[in-house]
C-alpha cells in the first residue's frame, strides 16, 4: 500500500493513494447532495431513538417521548372491531335462528362468527371443519344424537349432554357387561345383532332370533323396537351407516360391555347468547342442519 | 473515447472534501427540430395527465362515469370502456411487460430517447428551464446574477421569489392531478377548493408537490446521473447499431478556431468542421460535452444537435456535425464508404414481434373475458362426509362475480357422480330442480355448494366435478370444475 497519491492515466483523476494487489482507488468524491442525505439519516436515526421504544434496558425498555405502543395500537384496534361488531351481533341476537339463514348478511356474519368461535371453542374435540373423531360427533353428516334442528343444536349448544348442567341431556349407554345384566356369549350375538340392522355383514353361525330377543329384552327401551334410536334419549339410530364408536364386533362388544357416556360441555354462560346463535347457523349450516 | 484530460484541472491534495459540490448546469435557449418536437411532446404528455381525470365516459347507473378512475375502496379499475378486477392484475402485468418491451425497442432504435423526450423526470425539468429562463434570463444572465449573490436587489429577491412560486404551483398543480385518478375528479377539485376533500387526498398532493419541486427545480440532472437506474441498465441492453446522440470526431477533428479554419482551407490542409464554439455544452441540460464521446450522463435530448446545427447553418458548413449516429459510421465513413443504418435487425424485430404477441394475447383476453365468473374450492375439512344412509357429501366454497352493472338471476348446475344432488346453503328459491341465486350489481357472492352422491353410485376414487352457473335472462354461461372424493 502506498501513501502517496497520483494521477490515473486512464481516467484522468487522483488517486486516494491506496493501493490493492494492484488495483488502485480513485479519488472520487461524492456529491455533497448524497453527504447531507446521509448526515440527514443518522440525525433522523437519533430523532428515532428518542421519540419512539428504542433501546432495551435491563428490566424493561426506553419509551419515547409518546409512549407509543404498538401493544396498545392493537388494544384499541380490537377495540374499535368490536365496537363495529357489536351493533351487528346485536342485530344477530335479536333475529329469531329462521330469520337469520334467510337473510344474505345476517347468515355471512353468523357463519363467520360461529367459524371463528368453532375453532376456538369446539375444534378440540370435533375437529376445525367439524370432521369429528372417534366418539366426537361429525357435525356435517345428518346424524344427530340430540336432534339436528336449529333449535335443537342450540339446546345441546348452551347445555351440552352430561355435563352437569341440570337442562343438559342426559341418558347414557348403560355397562351391559359390567353390570352384569348380559353374559359375554349373550353379548357377542347382539352385537351381530345390530351389525345386521345397518345391513353389516354377521359372523358366521349367530343366532338371529336369539339376538333379536336379546335386542327387544334390553336394548329396544332406548333404541327402539326396530333399532331406529330416539334423540330424546341420545339414543343412535343403529340402522344407519354412521358409528360413532366404530361398527365392528369387538368395538360393539367394548360397547354393550362398558356403555358409553361422551360429555358435551354446556356452553351458555361461557359464550354470550348472540355468539351461541352464530354457533348454532354454523354449525346448521355446515351441511347436516334439519 | 477522446477524453482529453488537463492535468491542471486535477485536484491533487489528499485533504480535500469529503464530497464534491454540484456544478451547477445553466443550459442556454435554443432553437431547432429537436427543441420543436420536444416542446410538441411536453404538451401532450402535461395536457394527457392534467387532463385526462376530466374526461366522463357513461357506464350506466351506479357506476362512475370518469373514463380512468383507479378506485381503491371498491377494489375496481377503470379505462374508458374497460372495467378491471382485482383479479385481473395480469392485464397490468401485461401492461408493464409490453412497456419494458417498448423501452427496449426504442433503446434499440435510438438510445435512450426515452430518457430525452418522454421520461417524467426530463419533462418537468424541461418545464420549470423555461420557467426560469422566462423570469431569470438565458444562460449569461443566470450566470451572472448568481455570481453577483453578495448584492441582492430587490428587484433581484422579487425574480427568486416570482421563480420559487410559479414552480410551487406547478408542483402543486402535479400532485394535485395525481390524485384525480382516484375518485370522481370534479366532485374532489370541488372539495379541495372547500377543504373539505380527505386527508390522505391532502397528504398525497403534498408528497407530490415536495418531490416534483425538488426534483424539478433542484436535482434536475442529478436524478439521472445519481439516481436513476436506466442509465445503466441502458447500457447493458444497447448493441453498435442503436443511434445515439454522436459527435462525429471523423468530421469535426481537429478543432481550430473559424478563422484558423478558413485559412488552412484556403492552403488546402486538412481541418475539422468543429470551431471549439462550446455552443453543444452551453445548451446541453446536463452540462457535458458530447464531443469526449458517449457518456452516462447524456440524456439523448439532441439539443446538442440543435446547437451545433445553427452554427454550421451560420458557417455555411454541412449541418448534423452532432446528429444521430453510431460509431459503425463514424469507422465506414473513415474508410470512405457511405453510413448505413440498420433499423430493422433481429434485436429490433424480435421485441417488436414479442410487443406484438403479448399485445394480442391481452386483447384476446380482454375481448373474450366473461362478466360471470365462478370460481370453487373443495372444503378440504372433512373432505368428504358419509351421510347415514350411505351416501357420500362433499362441501364446495363458490365465489361467483358478476361484473355486469345490474343484478341477474342465476341458476346452478352440477355434472359429476351419477344421480348426484346439488344443495345450496342460503338459495334464494329453487325452480325446476336447480338452485337459484340473484347475484347483485358489480360484485362477489359465495355460496356453500353441497353435492352428495348416493350410496349405490359412490365413485371408488376421485372424480371431476363441474359447477356451471347459467344467466336465466342473459344466457351467459361460466363453469369450473373440481373434483367429488369419497372418504
Ligand atoms: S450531450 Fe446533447 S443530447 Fe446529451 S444531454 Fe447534452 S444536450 Fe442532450
Ligand atoms: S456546437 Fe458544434 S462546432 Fe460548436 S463546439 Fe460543439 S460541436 Fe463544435
Amino acid at each position: 500500500m502506498t501513501e502517496h497519491s497520483d494521477i490515473d492515466h486512464v481516467s484522468g483523476t487522483s488517486t486516494t493513494g491506496h493501493e490493492w494487489d494492484g488495483i488502485r482507488e480513485l479519488n472520487t468524491p461524492l456529491p455533497r447532495w448524497w453527504v447531507i442525505t446521509f448526515y440527514l439519516t443518522i440525525v433522523w436515526a437519533i430523532g428515532y431513538w428518542i421519540v419512539y421504544p428504542a433501546w432495551p434496558l435491563l428490566w424493561s425498555h426506553t419509551t419515547g417521548i409518546w409512549n407509543y405502543s404498538t401493544r396498545a395500537e392493537v388494544a384499541t384496534e380490537l377495540a374499535n372491531l368490536e365496537k363495529i361488531r357489536g351493533d351487528k351481533m346485536v342485530a344477530l341476537g335479536a333475529a329469531p335462528l329462521e330469520e337469520i339463514e334467510k337473510n344474505p348478511a345476517l347468515l355471512a356474519l353468523a357463519r363467520a362468527r360461529g367459524k371463528t368461535v368453532f375453532g376456538d371453542n369446539c375444534a378440540p374435540c370435533h375437529g376445525s371443519g367439524g370432521a369429528g373423531a372417534k366418539g366426537y360427533p361429525n357435525l356435517n353428516d345428518d346424524e344427530w344424537l340430540w336432534g339436528g334442528s336449529l333449535d335443537q343444536i342450540m339446546q345441546t349448544i348452551q347445555f351440552g349432554a352430561r355435563s352437569g348442567h341440570q337442562k343438559a341431556h342426559e341418558g347414557a349407554m348403560l355397562a351391559f357387561g359390567k353390570e352384569g345384566v348380559l353374559k359375554k356369549d349373550e353379548i357377542v350375538t347382539v352385537a351381530n345383532y345390530v351389525r345386521s340392522l345397518s345391513g353389516l355383514s354377521t359372523a358366521g353361525g349367530y343366532n338371529a332370533a336369539a339376538g333379536a330377543k336379546i335386542f327387544a329384552d334390553n336394548c329396544a327401551s332406548c333404541h327402539g323396537d326396530n333399532g331406529k334410536g330416539n334423540q330424546e334419549l341420545g339414543a343412535p339410530n343403529l340402522t344407519d351407516k354412521i358409528w360413532l364408536y366404530g361398527s365392528d364386533e369387538a368395538t360393539l362388544v367394548e360397547t354393550i360391555s362398558n356403555g358409553r357416556a361422551g360429555v358435551m360441555p354446556a356452553w351458555v354462560g361461557r359464550l354470550d347468547p348472540s355468539t351461541i346463535k352464530a354457533l348454532t347457523v354454523y354449525v346448521h349450516s355446515l351441511g347436516g342442519g334439519q | 473515447m477522446n477524453k482529453t484530460v488537463n492535468p491542471t484541472d486535477l485536484q491533487l491534495d489528499d485533504d480535500g472534501p469529503l464530497y464534491a459540490a454540484r456544478k451547477k448546469v445553466y443550459p442556454q435557449s435554443v432553437s431547432g427540430t429537436f427543441r420543436r418536437t420536444k416542446w410538441g411532446l411536453m404538451a401532450f404528455c402535461l395536457g394527457v395527465y392534467y387532463l385526462l381525470p376530466f374526461v366522463r365516459w357513461n357506464r350506466g347507473l351506479g357506476a362512475p362515469d370518469q373514463a380512468v378512475l383507479v378506485d381503491l375502496p371498491n377494489s375496481r379499475f377503470y379505462f374508458f370502456f374497460i372495467e378491471l378486477w382485482p383479479q385481473e392484475v395480469y392485464y397490468f402485468t401485461g401492461l408493464l411487460i409490453v412497456a419494458a418491451l417498448t423501452l427496449f425497442l426504442m433503446n434499440a432504435v435510438g438510445g435512450r430517447i426515452w430518457c430525452g423526450y418522454l421520461c417524467p423526470q426530463t419533462v418537468w425539468t424541461d418545464l420549470f428551464y423555461a420557467v426560469e429562463r422566462w423570469v431569470e434570463g438565458d444562460r449569461r444572465e443566470r450566470m451572472r446574477k448568481d455570481a453577483a449573490k453578495g448584492t441582492i436587489t430587490l428587484r433581484r429577491a422579487g425574480e427568486i421569489a416570482l421563480k420559487h412560486s410559479i414552480w410551487l404551483m406547478i408542483a402543486w398543480w402535479t400532485g394535485g392531478a395525481w390524485v384525480l385518478y382516484f375518485t370522481d375528479a370534479p366532485t374532489l377539485v370541488w372539495q379541495l377548493l372547500t377543504f373539505q376533500a380527505p386527508m390522505i387526498a391532502y397528504i398525497w398532493i403534498g408528497i407530490l408537490t415536495a418531490t416534483t419541486y425538488v426534483f424539478a427545480g433542484w436535482m434536475r440532472e442529478q436524478v439521472c446521473v445519481y439516481m436513476c437506474p436506466w442509465p445503466r441498465i441502458q447500457a447493458a441492453l444497447t448493441d453498435e447499431w442503436a443511434l445515439n446522440v454522436t459527435y462525429k470526431y471523423d468530421r469535426g477533428e481537429a478543432r481550430t478556431s473559424l478563422k484558423k479554419a478558413s485559412e488552412l482551407r484556403a492552403l488546402g490542409q486538412p481541418v475539422g468542421d468543429c470551431i471549439d464554439c462550446y455552443q453543444c455544452v452551453a445548451v446541453c441540460p446536463t452540462g457535458i460535452d458530447i464531443r469526449n464521446g458517449p457518456q452516462l450522463d447524456c440524456i439523448q435530448c439532441g439539443l446538442c444537435i440543435d446547437a451545433c446545427d445553427t452554427v454550421m447553418t451560420k458557417i455555411g458548413r454541412e449541418t448534423r456535425l452532432i446528429g444521430y449516429d453510431n460509431d459503425i459510421n463514424i469507422h465506414r465513413r473513415q474508410e470512405g464508404k457511405p453510413p448505413i443504418y440498420r433499423i430493422v435487425r433481429p434485436r429490433t424485430i424480435t421485441y417488436a414481434a414479442m410487443i406484438v404477441a403479448v399485445g394480442a394475447i391481452m386483447l384476446y383476453a380482454l375481448l373474450t373475458r366473461s362478466l360471470l365468473d365462478v370460481n370453487v374450492l373443495h372444503d378440504r375439512n372433512p373432505v368428504a362426509v358419509k351421510l347415514s344412509d350411505g351416501s357420500i357429501r362433499n362441501a364446495y366454497t363458490v365465489r361467483l362475480l358478476n361484473k355486469r352493472g345490474f343484478d341477474r338471476v342465476i341458476a346452478i348446475d352440477v355434472d359429476g357422480p351419477i344421480n348426484a344432488t346439488l344443495h345450496v346453503v342460503g338459495a334464494d328459491s329453487v325452480t325446476q330442480d336447480r338452485p337459484m341465486i340473484i347475484l347483485a350489481r358489480d360484485t362477489t357472492t359465495e355460496l356453500r355448494l353441497l353435492v352428495t352422491a348416493p350410496a349405490e353410485n359412490n365413485p371408488e376414487k376421485s372424480v371431476p366435478v363441474n359447477f356451471r352457473v347459467t344467466d336465466i335472462g342473459l344466457g351467459e354461461v361460466a363453469s369450473a370444475t373440481d373434483h367429488f372424493v369419497s372418504p
